[in-house]
């Protein structure tokens, strides 16, 4: 179990004047993640998810607030608890100089893997993530889809207890995004904890047990996506007003017809998506866009 | 044990690299050693004696090593810059369970390693060249302590600096200087009085000293080698202190 307890994380920036300012990324943050769980922070840029996962995994440190793993603070306590932490980061960040194999064998080797075993999960995982015939290749040559997977699998070598996932399939076609969903689905059927971080919607909805939405480096929201869902609606009606296109939410469709044929312009009735309900809680469309 | 562990796997990447190029690094280190000893050696050198009764090249030869492997152990290091700023590979170090100090001493060894190479290869070259080159323990000791003082300058660097550009600007202001006035190519005592103050200060006037001396047959000062020794410990402590920085 992970438990954030009021957590605020303030950086030293350059304001708009030039002169120097201090920024609060993340404020006031508590969360609690069940083991086993996926659970996905959802947000527009600058709500505050990546500092988040880099506070979470000692990539930097909060400002003010406690990190607890299973109860013992991530503080003073961090050479334990990385041996349970995976982390698939955002940016490709892998050794270039290296070879797929070799990357992998790196990270096994700073997580004190074994010999033998090293070589066993480096098997492993490259079958996992259908990544076996690149072993000797450098990264430098795998495509975008490939980089994903091996990521993954780097993550996963030492077996973490959680993994943090930030924007897994980021940039990657709709094909490979499914692959990469169903290896997040098999790691949490194995007792993973998976945290994952998206801008695509749709993905946080397929995947994960329950959701936050973040705004200005807080939790706004949170709950599983059909509960989000059942709290909103389940149907919305749909019309392009003056400022744009303009949406209500009904529990019933029966509802939102009656409400469509009470207007003098067009409206469309439809399901309503996580989407709907992101774009209504943020109030921020453009987020979504990235 | 784990923490000797954490230093070899940082040392084990840079090996692996190293492996990966090592015919392109031999020929690559021997360059600019040869172009010195032609240059400055046979050509320029026949008209020069320094030292009564040693060649111009027997005494060039202590210097082009300090420098060489002060070059080639700074720029073995440099890369980390790229894996801080531009691949954030450098994260993957920060998250793993390694004792933090273990990133900056395997790094260090690893150029040590680099500069060790390139000093053999000046070492055979020179002999091909005909200078005459003693070493000893004492010599290989300096040269490690050397490349070390100049590993950690290269991480400090690394970890301080936010640009490529500013990078390339320690080679222009201090290592090119220290390349020509620290007692490499001529003896310091033909310098101003102020400044030799300032360049007998400096880490890379003791080595060429000391490893001329140490060639030649001649006492050295142990004193050199302490000063040494307080550089690398400095240069190490501070890596280890910036390296940690990075997390807050």
């Amino acid at each position: 179990m992970i438990e954030l307890r009021n957590i605020v994380k303030r950086y030293n920036h350059k304001g708009p004047d030039g002169k120097n300012a201090i920024k609060t990324a993340v404020n006031g943050l508590s969360l609690t993640i069940e083991k086993g769980e996926i659970f996905g922070l959802l947000g527009p840029n600058g709500a505050g998810k990546t500092t988040t996962v880099r506070m979470l995994t000692t990539l930097t440190q909060p400002s003010e607030g406690e990190i607890l793993y299973d109860g013992i603070p991530l503080k003073g306590n961090e050479g334990i608890l990385k041996r349970k932490i995976g982390v698939v980061p955002q940016n490709l960040n892998f050794d270039q100089d290296l070879t797929a194999g070799e990357n992998l064998e790196l990270h096994a080797r700073l997580y004190h893997l074994p010999k033998e075993k090293r070589e066993k999960r480096i098997k492993e995982l490259l079958d996992f993530v259908e990544l076996e015939d690149v072993i000797n290749d450098s990264v430098r040559k795998l495509s975008g889809g490939m980089k994903r997977r091996l990521l993954i699998a780097r993550g996963l070598i030492h077996e973490p207890d959680v993994l943090f996932m930030d924007e897994p399939t980021v940039a990657l076609d709709p094909q490979v995004r499914r692959r990469i969903w169903e290896l997040i689905r098999q790691m949490a059927r194995k007792g993973t904890t998976v945290l994952l971080t998206t801008h695509y919607i749709e993905e946080a909805a397929a995947l994960c047990d329950r959701v936050a939405i973040m705004k200005k480096g807080s939790i706004i929201e949170l709950d599983t996506p059909q509960g989000f869902i059942d709290h909103y609606g389940h149907y919305m009606a749909e019309w392009e007003g003056a400022n744009g296109t303009a949406c209500r939410f009904f529990s019933a469709k029966e509802e939102a017809e009656a409400f469509v044929e009470t207007m003098t312009i067009k409206a469309n009735v439809r399901p309503a998506t996580l989407e709907d309900v992101f774009v209504e809680i943020t109030g921020r469309r453009e987020g979504l866009d990235k | 044990m784990e923490k000797i562990n954490d230093i070899m796997t940082v040392f084990w990447r840079d090996w692996i690299v190293l492996k990966h190029r090592l015919t392109a690094f031999i020929i690559s280190r021997m360059i600019a050693p040869m172009l010195y000893m032609v240059a400055f050696g046979w050509g320029l050198g026949r008209s020069i004696e320094t030292i009564p009764g040693v060649s111009y090249l027997d005494f060039l030869v202590p210097g082009i090593l300090a420098l060489n492997s002060m070059n080639i152990s700074f720029n073995s290091v440099t890369p980390v810059h790229a894996e801080r700023v531009y691949h954030k590979s450098l994260e993957e170090y920060i998250v793993a369970p390694i004792w933090p100090p273990a990133y900056v001493i395997g790094k260090m060894l690893a150029a040590v390693l680099r500069g060790l190479i390139s000093s053999l290869i000046i070492v055979a070259l020179a002999f091909a060249f005909g200078a005459h080159v003693t070493t000893s323990l004492w010599f290989w000791l300096v040269v490690v302590v050397n490349c070390g003082i100049f590993a950690g300058i290269g991480f400090l660097a690394s970890m301080y600096l936010s640009t490529y550009e500013k990078m390339g600007q320690i080679n222009t202001y201090v290592l090119l200087p220290m390349s020509f006035l620290c007692g490499t190519f001529f003896s310091t005592r033909t310098m101003p009085d102020f400044l030799r103050l300032v360049i007998e200060a400096l880490p890379l006037t003791h080595t060429s000293v000391t490893l001329r001396a140490i060639s030649l047959g001649q006492p050295f000062e142990y004193v050199s080698v302490a000063i040494l020794v307080v550089y690398l410990a400095v240069v190490t402590v501070w890596g280890c202190r910036a390296f940690n920085s990075l997390r807050k």
